[in-house]
């Protein structure tokens, strides 16, 4: 069966795009040829800077003939319905055929559609994929209109088996489809034309072009490591930048350059990241001291002096770089020595969002945040608000300016140098963290109650001016900040009552993007709050004293919070509900234990849904549940009959059967150990008290029909069932179990 | 190539070279605009040029300053006023990437010993309401020109496609001869009997315009020339199509542009004053953008801009 070899070829494509351009050439192409019927054994796709190249092994030579048969008009029918119906097939009159049905005789139409040759398909195909290409950006060149990543030079396309190849015929603006290719630019510059797959990748490679991107990978990597180990250095790993580099290069070539003595002083991070981020080098440091000494460049040619000029001009060009990155560093040690006021102060120029006020108004927001958290993560609040309020400044030093990437750490550098107290200097770094799902989460309590509060108040302040998350667009990344706030308090096992500081953070946010309320009543608001741990009495408090603030502002405020505070804790469990799903806990197991006071605490959340988790593994759980749901849903319906809630009064001296006394002497004795349980916040063994119910519960019902023809011990019974409801209530909302 | 192969040896030579390499691939050797702008690309020649139909290949060099680039001649390569070299050619000719490597040999770059590379750098000027794709053009891992495909200027679909090349001329020249202190590169032929090095004919600017950029621009005259220069194009936009003293269609496209170019240029004063602050700066490059769609809008219903009479 035939083979398909499709190259196009063009000016150099961004790195970063290739991979993802060869596997939708891929797709694209084989799902295009799947659905006009050329199925095929295997299909690879590769790329090269001026390259995309598509295999595909083991295709049908054509097209398989296609057969449908089509049920027309009765024999008899209007000439006219017969006609439409023969337009509509496709066939003639005579090609019709009459066959019996239980209707009576009916017209059949049989269509078929002949096979077409593979050419004609793969031509078709190409042109709709290169037309409808999904490049992220793509131009338009010359006087032309076709949309390519950048000018589209030549199109390969080669249809070969046994007996050879032929050229796919297809044109598309002025570029027609060809045999042929180029190799290296420089390196070996010209075209020559191919019989097959193979045939190109072996002619490629003898002009000086590697066809396959991890092929160059693995070759720049082997080579690079090789270099560093002779030297008895190591290669600081870079996977991106592999993939990076290996997109950037035809033919690797990997060089190793010496960094100047003046640049080793510089931390290593800004070493690694001006030669990654400028001049995409690897760093090379000495295992024995850390220290970045070295840097691999990857050239794209071989010269005749073995790369002694390239390297020397990447040599230049990097300590030039340095040059920057050291003059940096000394102004910032300078202004942080002395005490970073100037950073501080032009903070308040830099706006944090139009509607949010500066980045020192944030600063001062999360800093009174980051001290009310502190006592509940063991923290000293005076260190805390310290840590808050320097965490930022390095936002406005000269190396953060120029490596945004580097902002935290140049601020812990920083803090360090200022003399500030470690604790302190470690938050300015780690306070930006968790920053995805697998960042660590910070544990020193100065850096956690600066982290909580600075996530804190970016969510507050967001939910504020409603700018939440909808749908796939979350621009603030305020999914990332409640994901982090969550790994933040259960990771380090904080227990925190989220919903005042939502309160308080919200009251200070609205000074912040209402212009009208003022600062003064808004802090006297959050101390009420502070005292109250409730807004509602707390906002009742703060209007007594303050009389009647002059303008609606401050009144608006007592709706607007509390609002927005429900919301947004509602916005907390649904991440909480993803966070825990990937860790195998059941949503309607989550939704059991929101359902239940308290549930601003996220570690007192997760304690329960935990231990209701694993006690619904186990049978007594099982049971119990059933047990549970069959006692309320006979409790719930005969609550409805008669309207009135069942809820205490149940005697045991009216106890007919055994098993019912049995089961008021089990809840009995359970209730005191569930409650202590509960007390301790032992939900396993709350849990393991319930399950002690679950014999008595099923011999009771297996023994007695609830619904009983005296209604006094019907009466009693219900009042029994809703103890059972009661007492199995106390983990989680059992009703809210699916199962 | 029937350049003169041996090294340059001064900054104008390979000025001169890229000149005379481009003029021999048929550009117009076009003169610097006689305005402050911040790049070359604000020479009608490229931005008013790369709108409408008709086809167009110039070359030319573009005095250039960025006030806040400024470092009192002491920076080894930052100066607030430097030479871009632009080339613009409409359509983009298919071989134009052979076309610049061509000219890198001109000036005396030897393919056969350097690492030539293009890596993707997309242009964009919020100014000029233009972007383009491309790259910037790597020499053993410097950047040594900007090589972009023109989408759209001043808002407008850019049809057909112009391709534009910029070389920093300074950072470029001091690569190819081999200097690390601007001021210290020749600028004309050090064996002439008057050998000036860049230092001798822009050491003392540098000094006198940071001075004047950072610490002494009247900031409240630069605010006035702002709202003037705006007011300005704005009312020559608003004229008659026809000029009723002749009786001629003359739409004063390129009047009304100056205005814009001196606004831009105007701005980066007084970004470099300092006295712009974060939320105002983007007001202004919107004002600017405003007034640079409003010329491109222009310039397309004249004849240069390829409308038809």
């Amino acid at each position: 069966m035939p083979d398909l070899l499709i190259e196009l070829f063009s000016e150099e494509i961004p790195a970063r795009m290739q991979a993802r351009a060869a596997e939708d050439l891929k797709k694209r192409m084989t799902d295009g040829l799947v659905e006009a019927g050329l199925t095929y054994a295997g299909a690879h796709a590769l790329s090269t800077p001026r390259r995309l190249t598509l295999a595909v092994e083991g295709m049908l030579a054509e097209s398989p003939t296609l057969r449908e048969e089509r049920k027309g008009p009765k024999v008899g029918a209007p000439d006219k319905a017969i006609e439409g119906f023969l337009r509509g097939a496709g066939v003639a009159r005579e090609d019709l055929e009459e066959r019996e049905t239980p209707k009576g005789p009916v017209y059949f139409a049989t269509i078929e559609k002949p096979g077409r040759p593979a050419a004609q398909i793969v031509a078709e195909v190409l042109e709709d994929v290169i037309r409808n290409f999904p490049w992220p950006k793509s131009m338009r060149w010359g006087a032309g209109s076709l949309r390519w990543v950048r000018p589209l030079h030549s199109i390969l396309c080669l249809i070969s088996d046994e007996s050879g190849a032929t050229v796919v015929d297809l044109e598309i603006e002025g570029i027609k489809a060809g045999d042929s290719t180029e190799g290296h630019r420089f390196m070996a510059p010209g075209r020559f034309a191919v019989s097959g797959f193979d045939d190109y990748q072996a002619k490629l490679k003898r002009s000086s072009v590697v066809l396959d991107p991890a092929e160059r990978a693995e070759a720049i990597w082997q080579d690079a490591t090789n270099q560093a180990f002779a030297n008895g250095l190591e290669v600081v790993e870079d996977k991106g930048l592999l993939a990076e580099v290996a997109g950037l290069v035809e033919w690797p070539v990997v060089l190793m350059g010496q960094i100047d003595d003046q640049f080793l002083e510089l931390p290593p991070e800004v070493l690694q990241t001006s030669m990654k981020e400028h001049q995409k080098f690897f760093s090379v440091k000495n295992p024995k001291t850390g220290r970045i000494e070295r840097f691999i460049t990857v050239a794209n040619r071989e010269t005749a002096d073995n790369g002694a000029t390239i390297l020397a001009g990447n040599q230049k060009v990097l300590s030039a770089r340095l040059a920057d990155a050291k003059f940096f560093w000394e102004n910032d040690l300078r202004v942080a020595t002395e005490g970073m006021e100037t950073w501080t102060e032009a903070l308040s120029n830099v706006t944090f969002h139009n509607k949010l006020g500066s980045q020192s108004d944030r600063i001062a927001r999360i800093a009174a945040l980051a001290r009310e958290i502190a006592p509940v993560v063991g923290a000293d609040a005076d260190l805390a608000e310290q840590a808050a309020k320097v965490a930022k400044a390095d936002l406005s030093s000269e190396m953060v300016y120029e490596f945004p990437e580097l902002q935290g750490l140049m601020g812990r550098y920083y803090a360090e140098a200022a003399g500030l107290p470690q604790d302190v200097a470690n938050a300015c770094e780690a306070h930006y963290s968790p920053l995805g799902p697998s960042d660590d989460v910070p544990t020193e309590p100065v850096s956690v109650a600066v982290a909580l509060a600075d996530k804190l108040d970016t969510l507050t302040g967001f939910w504020a001016i409603d700018e939440k998350p909808t749908g796939s667009k979350d621009p603030f990344a305020l999914r990332r900040a409640a994901l982090g706030v969550i790994r933040l308090v259960l990771e380090n096992d904080v227990r925190m009552r989220l919903d005042r500081h939502f309160d308080t953070q919200l009251v200070r946010n609205e000074v912040a993007s209402n212009g009208d309320l003022k600062k003064e009543h808004a802090e006297d608001l959050v101390r009420e709050i502070a005292d109250h741990g409730v807004f509602g009495a707390a906002f009742e408090a703060a209007k007594e004293r303050l009389g009647d603030v002059p303008g609606g502002s401050f009144s608006s405020l007592e709706k607007k919070v509390p609002d927005t505070s429900v919301d947004l804790l509602a916005f907390f469990h649904d991440r909480l509900k993803v966070f825990l799903r990937d860790q195998g806990i059941r949503h309607d197991v989550i939704d059991a234990c929101v359902a239940m006071p308290g549930n601003d605490d996220l570690t007192l959340l997760v304690k329960r849904a935990r231990a209701l988790e694993a006690f619904l593994k186990t049978e007594d759980g099982e049971n119990l549940l059933q047990g549970f749901k069959r006692a309320n849903n006979i409790l719930t319906q005969a609550e409805e009959k008669d309207g009135v809630e069942y809820s205490y009064g149940a005697d045991a001296k009216f106890a007919e059967d055994t098993t019912e006394t049995a089961l008021f002497e089990a809840l009995e004795t359970s209730q005191g150990a569930i409650s202590s349980a509960i007390e301790a916040e032992d939900f396993a063994a709350a849990m393991g008290g319930m399950a002690a119910l679950r014999a008595p519960i099923d011999a009771f019902f297996e023994a007695v029909q609830v619904n009983s023809d005296n209604q006094v011990v019907r009466r009693n019974r219900l009042n029994l069932l809703s103890q059972i409801r009661q007492v199995c209530g106390q983990v989680a909302d059992l009703t809210r179990v699916e199962g | 190539m029937t350049q003169n192969s041996a090294a340059p040896r001064s900054f104008q030579e390979i000025i001169l070279r890229l000149q005379s390499y481009w003029a021999s691939k048929g550009c117009a050797i076009l003169q610097p605009y006689d305005m402050e702008v911040g790049a070359g690309t604000f020479h009608p020649a490229t931005t008013l040029r790369a709108l409408g139909s008709n086809a167009w290949a110039a070359a030319y060099v573009q005095p250039s300053r960025r006030p806040t680039d400024g470092r009192y001649g002491e920076n080894p390569n930052r100066l607030q006023h430097y030479y871009q070299y632009q080339v613009l050619i409409k359509p983009s000719p298919p071989d134009l990437q052979d076309l610049y490597l061509g000219s890198l040999e001109a000036i005396g770059i030897d393919m056969d010993l350097h690492d030539i590379r293009f890596v993707e750098d997309d242009w964009e000027s919020p100014t000029l309401g233009a972007w383009g794709l491309g790259w910037e053009v790597w020499c053993d891992g410097m950047e040594v020109s900007q090589f972009t495909y023109f989408q759209q200027v001043g808002g407008h679909d850019c049809k057909p496609v112009s391709g534009e090349l910029t070389y920093g001329l300074e950072r470029l020249a001091m690569y190819v001869l081999g200097i690390d202190h601007v001021m210290d590169m020749p600028f004309n032929d050090p064996q002439a009997p008057i050998a000036l090095k860049y230092g001798d004919v822009f050491k003392q600017t540098e000094e006198e315009y940071a001075r004047w950029n950072f610490d002494v621009a009247n900031t409240e005259v630069l605010l006035r020339h702002f709202e003037e220069a705006e007011a300005e194009c704005a009312a020559i936009l608003a004229q008659e199509h026809q000029d009723p003293k002749t009786g001629k269609r003359i739409i004063m496209a390129h009047p009304a542009y100056d205005q814009c170019i001196k606004a831009s240029h105007i701005f980066n004063l007084l970004d470099a004053r300092g006295v712009i602050s974060v939320t105002e700066r983007q007001a202004y490059i919107g004002r600017v953008r405003t007034l640079a769609k409003q010329c491109a809008d222009a310039f397309v219903l004249t004849e240069a801009g390829g409308h038809a009479a």
